[in-house]
């Protein structure tokens, strides 16, 4: 009994077993690519060639990995690893940090206060996901241009944060806060800033996490717009680099180099994830309420 | 993040740097082993004088250093070289205020401009109607016949005689798969630059009218008969099992170099990447048909040239043209044309090459050497051109993969091609 | 709806001033560029440009691959979107029943997201090449005549494995904070009358789980519809012969690798009025039902 009353949702028995079942068979589907890229990096460019790939790791892991880190990606575009492994965590996480940030205020401005104009700005906010990136890409450019932004970080980041994905998320939850809930804060005199600070903040959390996830692995993720806004290669991501090594028009891809840096390219994003994951359980205690 | 920080910190203070030098800007498209290759030339450059710093940049795949280009062009900042694919070279000839030919480049920078010094094959295709040699050619290649030396002994064909008309290929590939010494008999990459452009040149038929596009607009040609029996070819073999198709590029590479396919068409720059595979293999000549007439005529390239973006100082067109003058020396084009595989430019390296005995260990990299410049090119074999080279091969693959999937034949797969081709030429040219 | 809310007027202001400048300059400025190109007929270099009115979208609408791309698009974003809400709540429900090990399937399920789609496609394309995948073997084993590089229908069959299989990591980490975020004291109130669970789900769990849901659905719609470029991109490149051609690659491959710009344009203003009315559809029918408590 007192398994259930801490997880109410909590199978018992032969439900609990099923449950791990699909959760097994969804991760095997959901991870399988993941895992063969792990295990590619682990074998010659000679056996990835060759497929079908074996399921096993294979005798060159050492060797593909010290070649990697020992310049071998550094060879193929001049940049260092820990460079490109640097420039990625910051655009990552200035473009994670700032999307919270400024969503959340609109979402709140929305939300908790009435203006004139109000759900014209939602909207308006609202539209912009409706065209992608590679849509207007010329004309942002261009923009990008004329504001001096190109080759900086800024110029990385700041066109990726005005995205409404965020603010529609912390507009839906928002709007799930109870209405007593305001009442009585506004009773004790609370202004916005306390009432944020006090009742509404912790209360995100859960979401907060979620969004920080999402937002840094489509930061770490980004392809074209770093490409087309920065003319020096000590401003490439490692998908750039990545991108850089693959040639599947004539040369030479060293195949098990590239297997490598995918897996270098798709470990930190899991790591945000994990060390995240303590997030979710630490909203879930405060909420307790 | 400490680290971080300071990678900042050192980010602001780079525009400070001493600029003693003028900078010459070039965006690539090169990857793998070829970007190191770039990487190389120009740090030699570098550092074989002191005027000029040229500095590479990777921008992608063509079609998104191409983008990448205009879209930098639009804003006011177009790099100083770009290059560029085959393909797009339409385009960029058609932007006359946009770029500077390379003739004049050389020439106003004081060094004697002499064409005959290039490979006719490879210049003709990137000078204008007027023969003013517009782009500098950089890494063309040539298709060529690779095969699978062990299959072949398995299936009992001669080891060392390679196919060499389409229809000793299509002998060769039926037995290869009903000898079961192989699954797939026969692959080929880039249906349309190998067997519709190169076909065309290769045995002297017209892609289309105005000399390919060269002298003028063109309208396709490629439902002659010639093409559509070619194809009907493919068609029958693929039906059979016997032909593979393996995507629009060059993805059916590893339907050969994972030992699935006995035979491979594909160009002469994709070699790297099969010695590497450890196949045992042999190269061949591009495969001709023996019933057309003058064949085998001479190929024509693919690859990419460098072009100069219009409306930059004197000093960079200098620099530009002292670059230009530095790619052309005889030990350059040397390692260029050793390392990766294309095809060298001028003269004088391809003369340096066999001398020094390199292709006597490697018979294979002047196969397409001998193939692109064998003969005085026809009007049918100077390479094709069209406003929107792209487009045009859009279509044409989807064409053929809609005859591969068994849904029409050949000669309505290319009809319906030239159709749509000459309907979207007419839409480019401002028609 | 919401009666309370706080009397300052200039401060919301303030709070939105970031996000709104950010949008005006970095997207409404470059949209009203691309407006500005679709009524245009230029040259890929800007060099000459002419003024053209409507013939542009005439000319798509009109354009018979422009008509397959919308019926592709459909196919393709309702496969998509139904497959990875479907699987992902299945899978984040049946994560929630779990006691010991949470942790770890919530680590492993949430990978393929970090996954950048250029790479995720390469991976798809090696696993499932009809030549060599690892996976088309099995496939073939089963006698399923695997070549998705010719046959349509398997084309399009491994373009929404591959754009439903990122998507479900996303759907199932939202799903997940949005199980959690119910109050224990509903559920346990609800165990205490004595409820059973599949009765506590669907008088408990799914309205409270309504809005993220409703919230998923947008997101997944223009998931869809835009951001699978990238993985169709990969994968097939619109083929073979246009069968995976979606409005989004479709404006992709006009305007970026055939440089036709005018025509672009257009169709990416055809594709946001698209995306806008259903988004405004959703909103207005569905957003009715969803509970906000």
């Amino acid at each position: 009994m007192d398994n259930a009353a801490h997880t109410p949702l909590a199978a018992r028995g032969p439900a609990r077993m099923m449950a791990h079942l699909w959760m097994i068979l969804g991760v095997i589907i959901v991870a399988f690519p993941i895992y063969y890229v792990v295990i590619a990096s682990t074998h010659s460019t000679q056996t990835i060639l060759r497929p079908p790939l074996p399921l096993l790791p294979g005798p060159e892991a050492f060797q593909n990995y010290d070649e990697a880190f020992s310049g071998g990606i550094g060879r193929i575009g001049g940049v260092s690893l820990w460079r490109l492994l640097g420039n990625t965590t910051l655009i990552a996480m200035g473009i994670a940090l700032g999307k919270i940030a400024i969503s959340m205020a609109s979402a709140y401005a929305i939300v908790f206060f009435r203006f004139p104009l109000r759900m014209a700005c939602f909207w308006l906010i609202f539209i912009t996901l409706m065209l992608p990136v590679e849509v207007r890409i010329q004309p942002t450019y261009k923009v990008m241009v004329d504001l001096g932004l190109i080759d900086t970080y800024a110029g990385l980041i700041l066109p990726l944060i005005a995205s409404a994905t965020a603010t529609l998320l912390f507009r839906q939850f928002f709007m799930t806060i109870p209405d007593e809930l305001l009442e009585a804060a506004r009773v004790d005199g609370a202004g916005p800033w306390r009432f944020f600070k006090d009742i509404l903040w912790p209360l995100s959390l859960t979401n907060v996490a979620a969004i920080f996830v999402i937002q840094f692995i489509y930061g770490w993720t980004q392809y074209l717009w770093p490409l087309l806004v920065t003319n020096s290669n000590e401003m490439n991501t490692i998908v750039i680099a990545l991108k850089k090594m693959i040639s599947f028009a004539d040369a030479d891809t060293p195949w098990n180099l590239v297997m490598v840096t995918s897996v270098l390219a798709i470990l930190p994003p899991i790591l945000v994830v994990v060390v995240m994951q303590r997030w979710f359980v630490k909203g879930l205690v405060e909420t307790e309420k | 993040m400490k680290i971080v920080n300071l990678w900042a910190v050192g980010m602001a203070l780079l525009p400070f740097a001493a600029q003693a030098q003028t900078e010459i800007s070039w965006w690539h498209a090169m990857t793998g082993a070829n970007s190191e290759v770039v990487d190389k030339i120009a740090s030699d450059f570098n550092a074989s004088q002191t005027e000029y710093v040229v500095k590479p940049v990777f921008k992608g795949t063509y079609p998104e250093t191409l983008n990448a280009g205009i879209a930098a062009f639009r804003a006011g900042q177009a790099p100083d070289i770009i290059q560029v694919f085959d393909v797009g070279t339409g385009v960029m000839m058609g932007a006359q205020g946009a770029i500077k030919p390379v003739a004049e480049v050389l020439s106003d920078a004081g060094f004697t401009f002499d064409k005959s010094a290039y490979l006719p094959g490879i210049v003709g295709y990137y000078s204008s109607p007027e023969g003013e040699m517009l782009s500098f050619p950089y890494n063309s290649s040539s298709p060529i016949l690779y095969y699978n030396k062990d299959i072949f002994e398995k299936a009992g064909l001669d080891v060392n005689a390679p196919p060499k008309t389409w229809a000793e290929v299509w002998a060769a590939a039926r037995q290869i798969k009903s000898s079961g010494a192989a699954t797939c008999g026969y692959t080929s990459t880039w249906l349309t630059w190998i067997h519709t452009e190169n076909f065309a040149a290769w045995n002297n038929v017209s892609w289309a009218s105005n000399e390919n596009g060269l002298a003028g607009t063109p309208e396709l040609a490629i439902d002659g008969p010639l093409f559509v029996k070619h194809f009907q070819e493919l068609a029958d073999l693929g039906k059979e099992g016997v032909f593979v198709y393996g995507g629009r590029t060059s993805e059916a590479k590893q339907n050969f170099t994972s030992g699935e396919c006995g035979i491979l068409t594909e160009s002469s720059g994709g070699l790297g990447d099969i010695v590497k595979s450890g196949i045992n293999y042999g190269i061949g000549q591009l495969p001709y048909d023996e019933t057309a007439e003058g064949a085998p005529q001479n190929t024509t390239p693919g690859g990419a040239s460098l072009w100069v973006m219009g409306g930059k100082s004197d000093e960079v067109y200098k620099g530009v043209g002292t670059f230009f003058n530095y790619l052309s020396q005889t030990p350059v084009q040397q390692f260029l044309h050793e390392q990766s595989g294309y095809l060298p430019v001028t003269t004088a390296a391809y003369e340096a090459t066999k001398a020094s005995g390199f292709y006597d260990t490697n018979p294979a990299r002047e196969v397409p050497i001998l193939q692109m410049s064998g003969k005085t090119p026809t009007e049918n074999s100077k390479g094709v051109r069209a406003p929107n080279l792209p487009q045009l091969r859009d279509i044409q693959n989807e064409e053929y993969e809609k005859m591969l999937a068994g849904e029409q034949t050949a000669e309505q797969a290319l009809k319906a091609a030239a159709e749509r081709g000459n309907a979207a030429i007419k839409e480019a040219s401002g028609g | 709806m919401r009666r309370t809310v706080f009397p300052h007027k200039v401060l919301p202001w303030l709070l939105l001033a970031p996000q709104l400048a950010i949008t005006i300059i970095f997207f409404y400025w470059p949209a009203a560029q691309a407006f500005r190109q679709s009524v245009l007929r230029e040259d890929p270099f800007g060099l000459s440009s002419t003024f053209v009115g409507l013939a542009n979208f005439r000319k798509v609408l009109s354009d018979p691959s422009y008509l397959n791309s919308i019926k592709v698009t459909a196919v393709f974003s309702i496969l998509v979107a139904f497959c990875a809400l479907a699987v992902a709540l299945f899978l984040a429900v049946q994560a929630e029943k779990i006691v010991r090990g949470k942790g770890f399937y919530r680590t492993l399920m949430i990978w393929p997201y970090a996954v950048a789609p250029a790479i995720a496609g390469m991976l798809w394309l090696f696993m499932f090449n009809p030549s060599f995948g690892t996976l088309a073997w099995p496939l073939r084993q089963m006698g399923i005549a695997w070549n998705p590089l010719l046959d349509s229908e398997q084309a399009m069959a491994l373009v929404v494995a591959a754009a439903t299989w990122k998507q479900i990591s996303y759907n199932f980490l939202f799903f997940i904070a949005g199980l959690q975020a119910i109050p224990k004291s509903l559920l346990e109130a609800a165990a205490i009358d004595g409820a059973s669970r599949g009765h506590a789900f669907r008088t408990i769990v799914f309205p409270l789980l309504a809005p993220t849901t409703f919230f998923l659905l947008v997101v997944n719609t223009v998931y869809a519809l835009f951001d699978t470029f990238g993985i169709i991109h990969a994968v097939t490149s619109g083929g073979p012969g246009k069968a995976t051609e979606t409005l989004v690659y479709k404006v992709y491959n006009d305007g970026f690798v055939n440089l036709i710009m005018g025509d672009s344009a257009a169709q990416s203003v055809i594709l946001m009025v698209i995306v806008i009315t259903l988004t405004a559809f959703q909103f207005r029918f569905i957003e009715r039902r969803v509970h906000y408590g």
